[in-house]
């Protein structure tokens, strides 16, 4: 079996799908002849047809309430916005309609459904390409929002994603489409979407990352490990509904805990698990939680991006912060 | 250089009316429209309207219900379009549609369970799939184009009717709707219920397009004018554009021209801004009287029949009041229990907390 990237594990998942469910409707910006702009969709329509492979018009509200009709109809559309930074002008539709709807007639109508977005910076794109707003996102009630780190995971959570009951926001980090290789087989099991995943076992920092950024988290893993300072990893995946059970399991054996997202501080899904393990981990902490995050600024222009990134210095930074207590 | 025009568009607008104010015929009825329980029917679902909306004005006033938005005077657009439609055909509304859910088979107390603060009140009995009122303006015109396509990837005949005021044909979303549905030639019609105003800010604020019809036209989409006062126009211009709908034609416009005889909620008061003579000189083109009078003319009804009807509805109003005031209350759990086919664990969490709170408060 070939390695695949984490963008060609989205497109093998999109074609599982679309192969096992007639339901399942694959539509957006260029995702038709030209295979999206990322070729996530990649040969899609050519294989499933226009009528199960669209493009549409270029409206992103449009887009998202389309699919609000869709999935009331019983259909499963899976919409693609080109660049998270242009996920605005369909807020209304996610946010009034798509995570409403189902609690709004009482369980009659529901909106089962994908918004896929490239998300995060990296990628030396001009303005509003390099967004990582997901806490927007995971504030509002009735939505989930998934956030792969590897080709696997990719695979496995957007299966899942295209099976949930509800509507589904899943991010792709465009900064590792095509950095990991794993081989992914397409066996079309699905990875469970309200659990966080262990990547390194460790005794001293639990360190907490999602998405792109679990690259840097693990390189200062590795760094540290010779140091002798031995990190457990945690990859959230889905920050919404957060798993922060798994966190806190983590944080008992440990006792520190760094957490490292691309994301703005103020208000990031960084601050709420630090908050709730304040609530239910207190007496296991040995040191005050961290956070490796981007700053509280618009994201740069790619000259000056690696000065908004998380490093890896700055996490070992904080790491050994936490580890100055005893 | 050389300049060359090229006509892209020329297009007119109709505007259609059957009866003129007075209840007079302005043109032969089409036979679809000559069947006399049919306009009896059109007739009694009307004064249905404006009796439960009266009521639900009050239920506000005396403090037995929330914020309404009446459609006093405008009952032609929601029981004619209402009419029209088929059984399996979507209706995706705005809120001042009332008439088309009555006549569809929705249930009074659905809408006074709405405005009076119970989500049950969505959960429509028998419109198994027909869409919520839509609070945030336009937002539901993208919703029928979704539900257009869905029916057009089954190959279905059905068709999908959504309404919208005339300020919500300001907004991006119906236009990216009519776009869309252009595109895909899809089954859809737009319906513009023209009351002349969006809250306080008349129509000549609103556009100086000459009508709302026309926006179609950027879209290719083809649009027309109805007397939206008089249900006999508004029913047959829906069966015409719901026929080529289905036939394949694509989506339409019908701009229906009427007037807002009533707040725009009853947490508004119009008198601030509607001119009373404005007001006064609407009260003429009042859709009951309009077709009452043709039906008096045409022998088709008379003071036993219009007192007989109005004491059933008022029954029917009343017994809609009942079931809606005693009603049990949802279960306090009922906030968390619909937000996902299964409650995630962080939400379990917080419903017991919310449970738990609740015992402290009964102790």
């Amino acid at each position: 079996m070939s390695e695949i990237t984490l963008v060609e594990a989205v497109t093998q998942a999109l074609a599982y799908e679309l192969a096992h469910d007639e339901n399942v409707i694959v539509f957006g910006e260029d995702v038709g002849a030209n295979g999206g702009v990322f070729r996530a969709t990649e040969g899609l329509q050519k294989r499933f047809g226009t009528d199960r492979v669209l493009d549409t018009p270029l409206a992103e509200s449009m887009i998202v309430g389309m699919a609000v009709g869709m999935a009331a109809e019983g259909l499963k559309p899976i919409a693609e916005i080109q660049f998270m930074g242009f996920i605005y002008p369909a807020l209304d539709q996610i946010i009034s309609h798509a995570s409403r709807l189902r609690n709004r007639t009482r369980g009659r109508l529901s909106c089962p459904m994908v918004i896929r977005a490239p998300y995060g910076c990296g990628i030396h794109a001009p303005e509003h390409h390099s967004e990582s707003t997901e806490s927007i996102l995971a504030h509002i009630p009735g939505l989930r929002v998934v956030i792969p780190s590897s080709p696997t995971r990719a695979y496995g959570l957007l299966l899942a994603a295209m099976r949930d009951p509800d509507p589904v926001i899943f991010l792709e980090p465009t900064r590792i489409y095509r950095k990991i290789k794993q081989e992914v087989p397409d066996n079309g099991v699905a990875l469970p979407l309200d659990r966080c995943f262990l990547l390194r076992e460790g005794t001293d920092i639990t360190l907490v990352s999602w998405g792109a950024m679990l690259t840097e988290t693990m390189t200062a893993a590795q760094n540290l490990q010779q140091q002798g300072i031995n990190c457990e990893v945690i990859d959230v995946a889905t920050i919404k509904p957060l798993d922060i059970d798994s966190i806190i399991q983590s944080v008992e054996k440990t006792g520190r805990c760094v957490i490292i997202h691309e994301a703005a501080k103020t208000c990031g899904v960084g601050a709420e698990i630090a908050a709730q393990l304040a609530e239910k981990a207190l007496m296991s902490l040995r040191a005050p939680i961290q956070r490796v995050t981007g700053f509280d600024t618009i994201v740069p222009l790619y000259k000056m991006e690696h000065l908004y990134l998380p490093s890896v210095a700055r996490i070992l930074n904080a790491a050994h912060e936490v580890m100055a207590f005893e | 250089m050389s300049i060359q025009s090229q006509t892209v568009a020329e297009f007119a607008i109709t505007y259609s009316r059957f009866l003129d104010a007075e209840g007079h015929p302005t043109q032969d009825l089409p036979e679809s429209l000559k069947n006399a329980d049919t306009l009896r029917k059109l007739y009694e679902y009307m004064v249905l309207n404006r009796t439960f909306d009266a009521k639900a004005v009050a239920l506000q006033r005396t403090g037995k219900m929330g914020t309404y938005p009446s459609s006093a005077g405008q009952e032609a657009i929601g029981v004619g379009v209402g009419a029209a439609m088929q059984e399996g055909d979507v209706s995706v509304p705005y809120y001042r549609d009332h008439g088309a859910h009555l006549i569809r088979g929705g249930s009074i107390e659905e809408i006074y369970l709405l405005w009076g603060g119970d989500e049950r009140g969505n959960d429509y009995a028998t419109l198994k799939q027909d869409f919520p009122v839509a609070v945030p303006i336009a937002s539901q015109s993208l919703h029928a184009v979704g539900v257009a396509k869905a029916i057009q990837y089954r190959k279905q005949s059905r068709a999908v009717v959504t309404f919208i005021g005339d300020g919500g044909t300001s907004e991006g979303d119906f236009y990216e709707a009519i776009n869309l549905a252009g595109v895909w030639k899809l089954p859809v019609l737009f319906v513009i219920n023209n009351n002349f105003w969006a809250i306080s800010v008349p129509l000549s604020e609103q556009t100086i397009c000459k009508t709302l019809a026309q926006k179609g036209i950027a879209a290719g989409v083809s649009g027309e004018q109805v007397d939206g006062n008089d249900v006999l126009a508004v029913t047959y211009a829906t069966e015409q554009a719901l026929k080529r709908i289905r036939e394949g034609h694509g989506p339409h416009i019908i701009e229906a021209l009427t007037y807002r005889m009533c707040d725009h909620t009853t947490a508004d008061d119009a008198k601030r801004y509607q001119p009373p003579e404005e007001v006064e000189s609407y009260k003429k083109e009042d859709p009951i009287l309009r077709l009452r009078n043709y039906l008096v003319s045409q022998n088709l009804w008379d003071e036993e029949q219009e007192k007989t009807l109005y004491a059933r509805v008022k029954q029917t109003v009343e017994q809609a009041v009942h079931a809606y005031e005693s009603i049990p209350d949802q279960p306090p759990t009922a906030i968390f229990d619909y937000l996902y086919a299964t409650l995630p664990h962080d939400l379990i969490e917080q419903r017991d907390i919310l449970l738990a709170n609740l015992g402290a408060h009964h102790e």
